[in-house]
């Protein structure tokens, strides 16, 4: 899968690059700037299908910003502006005929705070299946029952699925948001800093259930935390200042980084 | 020494100031059940059936008459009594203020009945003897049958004539079709006198006023208040909700939409007889004249929707309760977190699904919270109304059972307009100031049942986003 690797001088990364047919998102020279001020430069990277993709970097450095822009969330700030382009499975997310919502249903997102609707677990689950299609209930059940299984939330919530979904633990909350997106049957799913508002033990159930997802579809991971990263997932890009320093497998960033700068962010030596 | 002195002085200072806060709620608290005290005791002890006193003076004359209060006399030579003595048509006066030195001899007569009459007001004496169904009865055969007619509904009753005779020997002939009800208080035990006090309220709330405002019920008032209350209710409610969603969630955040932000907050300050004057002229004579023009022309020139009535009332009240809609709907949008409506449009919702789904059903007591401060407003505001459309006396309601049901160009009663009438423009205001406390505690019970069926409205949309769904 990994195609080639360039041995390259000291200041410059050997870039990763990834066949086509591997590639679920490319994201090509893209640019993204909040009222002039940039957040994104030429930000060039491609993302490797049915593999979890870790984003990390200091506050600041645009992991964010570049998980809403795949998910085109920034569609509502008037004040942000973008060039460049992403490619998600060779089409590209920000030509004039893609249908965003549409775009929505497949790149699936999960924020930092779990943030489930104010109504039952089910119609949670049911909610983007609702905006989709009109299903037979018993078609509808079978595919809350799958993504709420798939979420690793099946068994805690099979006997309540009717009772409000705030009533769940912040840990539950977020599997349940998950299930949610899982439920419209994305191809992507974003997942920004999703553990970093829970207890450890909550986390790792995330981390397992990301880990397991991965067979499904392909998922990209924003985290602060450098252990997850390392743990959960198969590549992982760093960012400091809008740009990419550094992207490769997990293992060979983490433990051999070609730069200096990445090795003093993985090590804490940042100022 | 002096910085002891000030340590000592913080602590006082300490110590005191819950004490000041705490005195600004119990004053609070006192005012507010004093007022209900007044408006309780004064408003619905009206409707007690007091006792008839008959009174000998040393001067000879013999008054029958409720005692209402006493009052000490100038260079406190003894106390002065106000006794209200009815028979207006015989004295000249239904009130009577008597030294309380002068009185004599001071009984209860069982026999002592009082006659609430339309023309004059009400009678207290005796009844002699009643002519009806041409035979004359006397006494109890006359009281029995005077009760048994009242009691029949006034279509029914038969004619008769009654005799009656004052405290100090008058006698008049009363027609029965003219009196409308008769009691005699001294006989009465007081589980009587507590069905009767039951029976007067329930009047009071049901009938239509009688005498020029000044005693009957308040019913078409109460109906008037409440229907034109729930009209503004329905016209404001999309109205500011709409509004809000505009400046909250689709214009964009600039000086302007400041702009407009502070404007509609400040129209909530601006006085509502400016609201009133607005109404008139644009409502009434500028939409209502031109809507008679065009479809009423035949009735010409007596105006249909150019004159008040309900419809530019409810309207003119929406216009003035706006503001206080649209800051609590647009307070209750900007809480809800970015994350909800994140969350919405991740999953493919457009913006109007994530509207409608998510954001507006979790608004719902913010704006319900709106809605009551405007009902709360629109039932107690007086001044606009009667420049659009309220009346002293409608002659008709403005629901009845001919076609459309509803008639929003009809003029209507209001309780604030009637208290505000019946306190100051009856003919005998003293007989009425029962009727206006009685009216007063009314109007605040309407606001208080307005607004606490809007909060259990509030909490039960709360519960059932927040926990039970």
């Amino acid at each position: 899968m990994l195609a080639s690797f360039d041995s390259a001088p000291a200041s410059q990364a050997p870039v990763t690059h990834f066949s086509p047919e591997h590639c679920a998102l490319s994201i090509d020279r893209f640019n993204l700037a909040y009222a002039g001020k940039p957040a994104l430069r030429e930000l060039t990277l491609s993302v490797p299908r049915h593999r979890v993709t870790a984003f990390i970097g200091p506050s600041g450095c645009g992991k964010s910003t570049l998980l809403r822009a795949i998910n085109r969330l920034h569609d509502l700030n008037e004040s942000v502006k973008h060039s460049g382009h992403i490619e998600l499975e060779g089409q590209d997310i920000y030509a004039p005929q893609t249908n965003v919502t549409e775009l929505r249903r497949r790149v699936g997102m999960v924020f930092q705070t779990p943030n489930p609707f104010p109504m039952s677990i089910y119609e949670n689950v049911a909610f983007g299946l609702r905006l989709q299609q009109r299903l037979p209930k018993r078609q509808r059940d079978d595919i809350i029952e799958w993504a709420l299984t798939s979420a690793a939330l099946w068994d805690e919530v099979k006997d309540r699925l009717h009772r409000s979904a705030w009533q769940l633990s912040g840990g539950q909350q977020q599997r349940l948001v998950i299930a949610r997106t899982l439920a419209v049957q994305p191809d992507v799913l974003l997942l920004d800093e999703p553990a970093s508002a829970l207890d450890p033990i909550s986390t790792l159930k995330i981390e397992e259930l990301i880990r397991n997802l991965k067979s499904q579809l392909t998922l990209v991971l924003v985290t602060h935390n450098m252990q997850q990263a390392a743990r959960v997932s198969d590549y992982t890009a760093f960012l400091q200042d809008g740009e990419l320093v550094e992207y490769g497998p997990t293992d060979q960033v983490f433990t051999n980084p070609h730069l200096q700068r990445t090795e003093n962010y993985i090590t804490g030596r940042m100022t | 020494m002096s910085r002891f002195i000030t340590v000592a002085h913080r602590r006082l200072l300490d110590r005191l100031w819950p004490w000041l806060c705490a005195a600004s709620v119990a004053l609070s608290l006192l005012m507010l059940t004093a007022l209900l005290t007044l408006l309780l005791v004064r408003g619905l002890g009206h409707f007690w059936p007091a006792s008839l006193e008959e009174i000998t003076l040393r001067s000879g004359d013999v008054v029958a008459g409720q005692a209402i209060r006493e009052t000490p006399l100038p260079q406190k030579i003894g106390n002065e009594r106000l006794y209200f003595t009815g028979n207006r048509d015989i004295d000249g006066a239904s009130w009577r203020w008597v030294d309380v030195d002068n009185i004599i001899a001071r009984t209860t007569p069982a026999d002592l009945i009082r006659l609430e009459r339309a023309p004059w007001g009400d009678f207290i004496g005796r009844l002699e003897s009643l002519e009806a169904d041409g035979q004359r009865m006397m006494g109890q055969a006359a009281w029995d049958y005077l009760a048994a007619a009242l009691a029949l509904p006034a279509d029914q009753r038969p004619t008769g004539q009654l005799l009656l005779t004052t405290a100090d020997g008058q006698a008049l002939s009363q027609p029965l079709s003219t009196t409308s009800r008769a009691l005699a208080p001294n006989a009465m035990s007081w589980g009587q006198k507590t069905r009767l006090w039951g029976s007067s309220v329930w009047q009071f709330l049901s009938e239509g006023p009688r005498a020029a405002n000044t005693s009957g019920g308040v019913w078409p008032a109460i109906f008037g208040t409440v229907l034109m209350v729930i009209l503004m209710s329905v016209i404001v409610t999309p109205f500011g909700v709409l509004a809000a969603i505009y400046l909250n969630e689709i214009a964009h955040q600039n000086r302007l939409t400041r702009l407009v932000r502070i404007g509609v907050r400040n129209l909530a300050g601006v006085p509502s007889i400016v609201y009133g004057v607005f109404g008139l002229g644009v409502f009434v004579y500028g939409i209502g004249g031109t809507l008679d023009t065009w479809f009423f022309s035949a009735t010409l020139p007596s105006p249909t929707f150019g004159t008040g009535g309900l419809l530019w009332a409810s309207l003119t009240l929406a216009l003035l309760t706006l503001p206080v809609v649209i800051v609590a709907t647009e307070e209750g949008l900007a809480r809800i977190p970015d994350a909800q409506r994140e969350g919405a449009m991740a999953l493919g919702a457009t913006r109007l699904e994530m509207l409608t789904r998510v954001v507006l059903p979790m608004t719902v007591p913010a704006m319900l919270t709106g809605v009551i401060l405007a009902v709360a407003r629109a039932a107690g505001e007086v001044a606009p109304l009667m420049l659009v459309g309220v009346a002293k006396l409608a002659p008709q309601m403005p629901v009845d059972g001919e076609f459309p049901y509803l008639h929003l160009e009809r003029k209507f009663m209001h309780l604030g307009y009637h208290l505000f009438d019946t306190a100051f423009h009856g003919e005998d205001v003293q007989a009425a100031m029962p009727l206006v406390y009685a009216t007063a505690l009314l109007l605040v019970l309407i606001v208080l049942v307005l607004n606490l069926t809007a909060i259990f409205l509030r909490h039960y949309f709360r519960r059932q986003r927040g926990n039970e769904c």
